[in-house]
């Protein structure tokens, strides 16, 4: 196998905790952060569960101690607070004393206040500095000076799928040596443009949502951030790094054939598979755990679920989806289940996938439902997004 | 450890740049402070029912990728990587307006379905479907060398042998408003706009698809080697000439060698700093070029430089529309191109003539 690049530090904000120990505690108490919206006034409000943090965007700017004319989005703050805690949990002092990176991902961007705003910004000129966070690279830049990177800074935009994507590019330029560090991940905010865009194609739950089963749904949306430090193994080596974890494996393909719906046998998400598979030089029986994407929407799991018979055949690993705890955080749901493979790898434990009842009709697979000590060498973990985006990352341990 | 080739382009912009050879039909339009593009005969391409549907962004992506495949002679691609600044606006706000105005009632799905920043890329792979690699990145000025950086990692560990890589942005009218209310667009008292040497702040915005077929290897359509790429978050003006230095030096070049620059000029008289501080200095000896008071100034406007520093090296010519100098040369071998925009998001391309091509 390809050892991969070196994961050494993490950091999440997401509606079941506030630090990755916070999450880890949810995880293996049955937590869940699914609840009724309390931040954006919807319509919708009764029909609908979320996976949202709890923490008003006042109390958010005073965590990050920001001025009162700073022009944050919601989705900057978040990905700032969890950008700091991967580069503390790296012991990271000193930023540029490598050549360090940013590559984050967002789908909203700034959609948040953009949609607070729309109209009143003819009326009220104070407001007007929330014009330029509306694009997705400005949550990036709020977040590269807060860590205060000044070199390599870029966000990947591909819908659900984005921070298995930024992971992936992170990884790739270390392994390029065009990095010596880089910090990887994503963050969305909770919006009433995603809640109404997924409210129209029909696919949110009003309940909690059921990853792979037979009565499911739909999914619940979620608001999180989380980023991980990836280094080279000379700044391994040469700084006595405790390493968490690796980025062993990745691989990209596009489904190419709808631009929301997954093929019916999921040719996109089996290719994604197979590819990561291949960079980490690893078969089959090595994969212990699937993090699954798993949304709970009839026609992911359907699709999902056919990608990982194709690949694994009738002797698919253990798998579960950990949307019913976070809701489904977009385009930072690749990175809060990145952190989750990494607490899989090292605490040597599989996540339930909750709410399950029902198998699916359409083949025998059965998802882990409930916490599961086993020792854990890979972890699969599957993010697919609208426009056939589709990414595998395999996470590996550290020994 | 493979080079990459510029093999093909297709270029849609606020000049006709879709059907000639390269600048021959360009005028300077000083009257309108947002330039929309001119549109091909989509119908050429795009199915009419899909016409309809598609926002102006993924109608001119498709149009300008199947030029860029059809000029390297390519059916199909190992991977398509798109840069966004702003993404699918039309379809972004059509949502946005309806769930605002309907007070989140009556609403379709399409114009979402067709928001995300992906959808260039998505709807160029489901055309012709490319199960490849497909990323898009949203990094303001350096959306579209984001995706050079990565289709240049792509080639240099032979994980592709071809990349489809453009840039696209598209204007629409309610968020165009905004950047004039906001100060980002000159007022229209200014008429006619001048966009070099820079008179006011703001810009004469734009929009655009510029895309390229990369290919590892060099054939009878190369244009150019492009021999490196650059991105850089935050660069204090005082540090840019030592930056451009180091860039040139890791790719066998120094500034001497070079026989044309390509500056992001954008009619904003304090980006401008940042461009004369170059121009002026370490760059004054050589030929310089200009092109935001042709195509606009947004986002992925640097795509639409890059094609110009392209065509330059293919055709030999520099139009005199697109120069800022005087300074001519007998050959235009190395080209340098340097964008960014407000001080944040700077970048260094590099282009070289390919010497079976000469």
């Amino acid at each position: 196998m390809n050892q991969g690049v070196a994961i050494t530090g993490m950091g999440i904000i997401s509606a079941i905790g506030n630090t990755v120990e916070e999450n880890f505690t949810a995880l293996t108490n049955n937590k869940v952060g699914i609840s009724t919206i309390d931040n954006i006034v919807t319509i919708h409000s009764d029909s609908i569960k979320v996976g949202e943090i709890k923490k008003t965007n006042e109390a958010l700017v005073a965590e990050l101690g920001l001025p009162a004319d700073n022009n944050f989005s919601r989705t900057a703050m978040l990905g700032a607070i969890a950008a700091k805690q991967a580069v503390k949990n790296a012991g990271i002092t000193d930023i540029n004393e490598y050549k360090t990176g940013l590559i984050s991902s967002t789908s909203v961007g700034g959609m948040d206040m953009t949609e607070r705003y729309y109209y009143e910004y003819f009326k009220n000129s104070s407001i007007l500095k929330y014009v330029e966070s509306h694009d997705g690279g400005d949550s990036s830049q709020k977040i590269a000076d807060t860590l205060g990177i000044t070199g390599i800074v870029s966000t990947i935009s591909t819908a659900c799928s984005s921070a298995a994507n930024a992971i992936m590019l992170g990884a790739r330029l270390i392994k390029a040596g065009k990095l010596d560090r880089v910090i990887v991940g994503g963050t969305d905010a909770l919006a009433k443009f995603t809640i109404n865009g997924f409210k129209t194609l029909m696919i949110l739950s009003d309940t909690d949502n059921t990853p792979f089963d037979n009565e499911r749904k739909g999914l619940n949306l979620g608001e999180a951030a989380a980023y991980l430090v990836l280094e080279s193994d000379e700044v391994v080596r040469k700084e006595g790094k405790k390493v968490l974890a690796y980025v062993s494996g990745y691989g990209n393909a596009n489904d190419a054939y709808h631009q929301t719906a997954s093929s019916e046998n999921g040719d996109g998400a089996f290719l994604a598979m197979q590819k990561a598979m291949k960079v980490a030089g690893l078969g089959v029986d090595d994969i212990d755990y699937i993090n699954a994407h798993g949304t709970a929407t009839p026609n992911n799991d359907l699709s999902e679920g056919r990608a990982i018979i194709r690949m694994f055949g009738n002797k698919a690993p253990d798998f579960s989806s950990t949307k019913p705890f976070t809701g489904h955080t977009l385009a930072a749901a690749a990175a809060i289940e990145a952190v989750y493979s990494v607490l899989s790898l090292q605490n040597n434990v599989i996540f339930p996938n909750l709410n399950f009842k029902t198998p699916m009709s359409e083949f025998d697979l059965l998802p882990q439902t409930s916490l599961k000590h086993k020792p854990i060498q890979h972890v699969l973990s599957n993010s697919f997004g609208f426009g056939g985006n589709c990414s595998t990352l395999i996470f590996s341990k550290s020994e | 450890m493979s080079k990459c080739y510029i093999n093909g382009t297709g270029c849609i912009s606020a000049q006709r740049t879709f059907d000639t050879v390269f600048l021959e039909a360009a005028e300077v339009n000083n009257q309108e402070n947002v330039l929309t593009i001119k549109d091909p005969v989509y119908k050429n391409y795009i199915s009419p029912g899909a016409i309809r549907r598609m926002g102006k962004g993924v109608k001119a992506g498709i149009v300008a990728s199947s030029q860029a495949m059809q000029e390297a002679g390519l059916e199909n691609v190992d991977a398509i990587i798109t840069g966004t600044g702003m993404g699918c606006m039309e379809d972004s706000e059509k949502f946005l307006k309806a769930i605002i105005d309907n007070n989140e009632s009556f609403l379709t799905p399409t114009s979402f379905i067709q928001s995300t920043h992906n959808t260039v890329g998505a709807q160029i792979a489901l055309g012709l479907k490319c199960t490849g690699y497909n990323f898009t990145y949203v990094q303001n000025a350096v959306s579209f060398e984001s995706s050079l950086l990565d289709a240049s990692l792509q080639f240099a560990s032979d994980e592709i042998e071809n990349v489809l890589v453009g840039g696209i942005d598209e204007t629409v009218e309610y968020t165009m408003s905004l950047f004039k209310l906001a100060g980002y667009i000159k007022t229209e008292s200014e008429k006619p706009y001048q966009i070099f040497p820079a008179k006011s702040k703001g810009v004469v915005y734009g929009e655009g698809a510029t895309f390229f077929l990369l290919e590892n290897k060099i054939t009878s359509s190369t244009y150019a080697e492009l021999a490196g790429v650059e991105i850089i978050n935050k660069l204090p003006i005082e540090e840019a000439e030592q930056k451009l230095n180091q860039f040139l030096a890791e790719n066998n070049c120094r500034i001497s060698d070079l026989d044309a620059v390509v500056l992001g000029y954008n009619g904003d008289i304090d980006d401008e700093i940042y461009f004369k501080n170059l121009a002026e200095n370490c760059l004054k000896n050589i030929t310089q070029l200009y092109y935001k008071h042709l195509s606009g100034a947004y986002h992925t406007a640097s795509a639409f430089g890059l094609w110009i520093g392209a065509k330059i090296i293919h055709t030999q010519e520099i139009p005199a529309i697109v120069r800022a100098n005087a300074i001519a040369k007998d050959q235009y071998n190395t080209i340098l191109l340097y964008n960014h925009h407000k001080g944040r998001d700077h970048s260094f391309t590099l282009l070289k003539r390919c010497q079976s091509t000469t």
